[in-house]
Parts: C-alpha cells; sequence; structure tokens
C-alpha cells in the first residue's frame, strides 16, 4: 500500500487489530450515546410538538420524521457494507468482516422500519397499505438482501469463507440502491419524488426541515452505536480462544 | 498495492461493471411493466389496454368534480396537463382525494371512453408546508 | 396545545403512533440484544475457565 502515508497505515493497522478496537468502541459509546440521545430528543421535540401541521395531510406527515430518516438508512447501511465487503475480499481484514455482519441485522431493522412506518402513512394519505409500485418493490427486495446476508452468514460453519461470501453478496446487492433511489424518477410510482435532495427549490417548509435532519443525524449516531455494540460482540465470538478475551475474563471475574 | 490484491479489487469491479450493465438492460425489457400506472396522454393515444383492467394516473381537473346522485358516485376529469380522460367511480375516496390532487385510479375503459375506476389511491406530492404558507403562496385570485 | 391534543395527532393518533411504536421497539431491539448477547457469552466462557482450572 505505498499510496497510503506510513502514519495512516499504521493507524489502521493498530485500530483494526481485534483487542485496540474493542477498547476504542468501549470509549466512544458513551459519548456516541449522549450525542444520540441529545439529538433524538430534539428530533422528536421539534417533529412531533414544534413542526406546524402540513397543508394538506395534517398531523399525518409526523411519521415522516421516522420514515424518511429510515429509508435513508437503509440504503446507507447496505452501501457500507458493500464497502466493508469489498474491502474484505481486497485485503482480507478482519475488522471489516466484522463490520460487514455487524452492519446486517441493524440495515435490516432500518429497512422494515422504512417499509412499516409506509404502510402506516400510505393507508390514510394514498388510501392503501400497499402497491406494487417500483419504490415499494425495490425496498422490499433490500430487505431480503439484507436477510439473505444475515442467513448466509449463518449458514456457512467456518466464519472466514462465510464472511467472504456474504462480501460477494453484499457487492452483488448494491445494484439495486441506485435503483431504489431513481425508482420515483424513472417510473410511475404512486410513491411521490424525494422532497430534501431535490436541489431547484425548497419543497419543504424549514419549521419541518429542521427536526427531519436532526432526525437523520441521530440515526447515524444510532447506527454507529449499534454497529460498535454487535461488532464487540462478533469480535468476541470469533476470538474466545485469544489471549486478549482471556485477560478480560480475568479482570472482569 | 500488492499485485495480488490488484487483481482481486479488478475483478470486483469488474464484477460490479458486469451487473450494472445485466441490471441496466433487465430494467430497461421490463420497462412498461415497471410503470405503475399509465397517463391520461397514453390513453388518448390508445396505448392503454382495452377492455383490461389498468390504472390510470394524473390529476383531479379543478371544477370537474361532480356528485350526480345522493349515493357515493362521483364523477371527475384526470389530466397530464396536455390531456383529459373523464373518470366514474362509486366507493369510499382516500383523506387527500381533491380537486387539483395527483390520483391514481384502477379500472377499464367503457364503451363510452369514460374510465370506470374501482379503486381510487391518492398521490401526495413532495411538498410539505404550514397551512398559512401554503396559503400565502396561492394567486391572490384564488383566496377566498 | 394540550396533552390530549397532542396524543389524538389530529385524527390520525391511530397511524403516528403505531409508526414510532414499531420504530422504538426495532431500534432498541438491535442495540439491546447484542449486549445481552454479550453478557451469555462472558457467563459461559467463565464457567469454562472455572472448568478448564479446576480439573
Amino acid at each position: 500500500m505505498s499510496w497510503i502515508p506510513a502514519p495512516v497505515s499504521r493507524f489502521f493497522h493498530r485500530t483494526s487489530s481485534p483487542p485496540h478496537f474493542y477498547a476504542l468502541a468501549d470509549r466512544f459509546i458513551p459519548w456516541l450515546t449522549a450525542i444520540f440521545l441529545l439529538l433524538l430528543g430534539a428530533g422528536l421535540y421539534g417533529g412531533l410538538y414544534l413542526a406546524p401541521t402540513d397543508y394538506q395531510q395534517g398531523d399525518s406527515y409526523r411519521i415522516i420524521y421516522i420514515h424518511v430518516p429510515a429509508a435513508w438508512m437503509s440504503l446507507f447501511v447496505y452501501v457500507m457494507m458493500a464497502i466493508m465487503g469489498g474491502i474484505a475480499l481486497v485485503w482480507r481484514m478482519k475488522l471489516a468482516e466484522v463490520m460487514l455482519i455487524s452492519s446486517a441485522p441493524i440495515g435490516a431493522g432500518f429497512t422494515f422500519v422504512a417499509l412499516v412506518t409506509g404502510s402506516l402513512w400510505g393507508k390514510p394519505m394514498w388510501g392503501t397499505w400497499w402497491v406494487w409500485d417500483a419504490r415499494l418493490t425495490s425496498e422490499l427486495i433490500l430487505l431480503f438482501l439484507y436477510l439473505g446476508v444475515i442467513s448466509l452468514y449463518g449458514a456457512i460453519e467456518d466464519k472466514r469463507s462465510a464472511a467472504r461470501a456474504v462480501s460477494i453478496l453484499a457487492l452483488v446487492g448494491v445494484v439495486n440502491i441506485p435503483i431504489i433511489h431513481y425508482s420515483v424518477e424513472w417510473w410511475n410510482t404512486l410513491h411521490q419524488p424525494a422532497t430534501v435532495s431535490k436541489l431547484d427549490k425548497p419543497s419543504i417548509h424549514i419549521t419541518m426541515l429542521v427536526p427531519l435532519l436532526l432526525m437523520a443525524i441521530a440515526f447515524k449516531f444510532y447506527y454507529l452505536i449499534a454497529v460498535l455494540q454487535a461488532a464487540k460482540l462478533e469480535l468476541l465470538k470469533r476470538e474466545t480462544s485469544s489471549q486478549w478475551v482471556k485477560n478480560m475474563l480475568e479482570k472482569q471475574a | 498495492m500488492k499485485p495480488i490484491r490488484k487483481q482481486r479489487l479488478l475483478l470486483i469491479l469488474l464484477m460490479l461493471a458486469g451487473l450494472s450493465l445485466a441490471a441496466f438492460f433487465a430494467l430497461k425489457a421490463f420497462n412498461e411493466n415497471l410503470m405503475y400506472f399509465f397517463s391520461t396522454s397514453d390513453v388518448v393515444a390508445g396505448k392503454a389496454p382495452n377492455n383490461t383492467v389498468f390504472r390510470l394516473g394524473g390529476m383531479v381537473v379543478k371544477g370537474s368534480v361532480q356528485r350526480p346522485n345522493a349515493d357515493l358516485l362521483v364523477r371527475f376529469k384526470l389530466s397530464d396537463f396536455s390531456q383529459e380522460v373523464a373518470v366514474e367511480y362509486s366507493g369510499i375516496l382516500p383523506d387527500l382525494f381533491r380537486e387539483g390532487q395527483g390520483i391514481v385510479a384502477k379500472g377499464r375503459l367503457d364503451g363510452r371512453g369514460v374510465f370506470v375506476a374501482e379503486e381510487v389511491l391518492a398521490k401526495h406530492d413532495e411538498n410539505y408546508m404550514p397551512p398559512e404558507v401554503a396559503g400565502s403562496l396561492k394567486k391572490p385570485a384564488e383566496q377566498p | 396545545m394540550s396533552w390530549e391534543s397532542f396524543w389524538y395527532m389530529g385524527g390520525y393518533a391511530a397511524y403516528v403512533w403505531p409508526a414510532y411504536g414499531v420504530t422504538a421497539l426495532v431500534l432498541a431491539a438491535n442495540l439491546v440484544w447484542p449486549v445481552w448477547q454479550r453478557k451469555q457469552l462472558f457467563r459461559q466462557l467463565a464457567i469454562k475457565q472455572k472448568r478448564a482450572q479446576s480439573k
């Protein structure tokens, strides 16, 4: 890796050693949790209480404050998984494998939340719980991709080969991500087009936008906390017989 | 980068490129099936299927909504700002149904060229604002 | 705004609150599950270690 400066490379090598990563995660989690709770509180207060009702949808639109951040995260976490898969395949980095598989249930959770909250929003506004339009269908496929990653990893006994298999699956599934994002532009759908990423003019009032962005950042912090917790568990499971785990056990006893 | 890693990276990039190409052609082939509804222009141009159920999407034309009887029967016109199609529906409309609102109706064309709907879904837009702002955005003539 | 009208959600309470409830449940589960699993694992490992020492 001659094109990466030596200090950066050294930092990555040290951080990616399991005991070091484990300790680092322990140090960061309280801070991340504090920031997450602050953002969550501000976002919920702003979204459920301060933000005005919508001119057309009344108070039902308040589902946006969880639906949209969850949907964004469902795509974001998948892209992270695919990147980790690429790193795991090329550099055979254990920590990338761990981060990939730790992300899968969290991403599946976000996707599930996006689908369920969307359904609960669709019933009063559209008049239906579910339609097979391009946006909803591609998001459902994303849920199956996540579940596929989780079950494939569970099905293969040797965790190194399991990680390689799910890395490939994660990379294959990444073609679905632009399809989900652009589905509302490429095809006629019942789902409305994007609100926030539309560049020409603001199509959401500022008092409604601020809580939405707060919630979106809160969900990012939630992902960090959840993925670190899951990664700690996965590292322990993989390295039960190693010295650093034994040392930690003795300290706890 | 070591040659073996470079090779693996290249392999992955090739795989992604191949997949994207495959996905592109697959989506292009199924383009029609992925469309959730036909536009009113499609119907006027005769592109919509005859004698079979399909979905029609468009804006409810302002001033076109009529309830001829006391029952649930509603007549209105749908438009995509170039062509209009008359629609008949008898049933419960979603909360968002109103003039100027985008909707998607499922049904079939009858002999008169009227679209007889069996289901009406509202298609809300991507704009969110408080009622005061929405009111001030309207042209003065439209204000009550 | 009173608490009553807050919970009423302009008549959409039956949709808004279940949506928030499901979200809270799923997100909480993904946080609590690994922590609980880790505690289980530690307990198992501790028992194993004790057994190995007493041999």
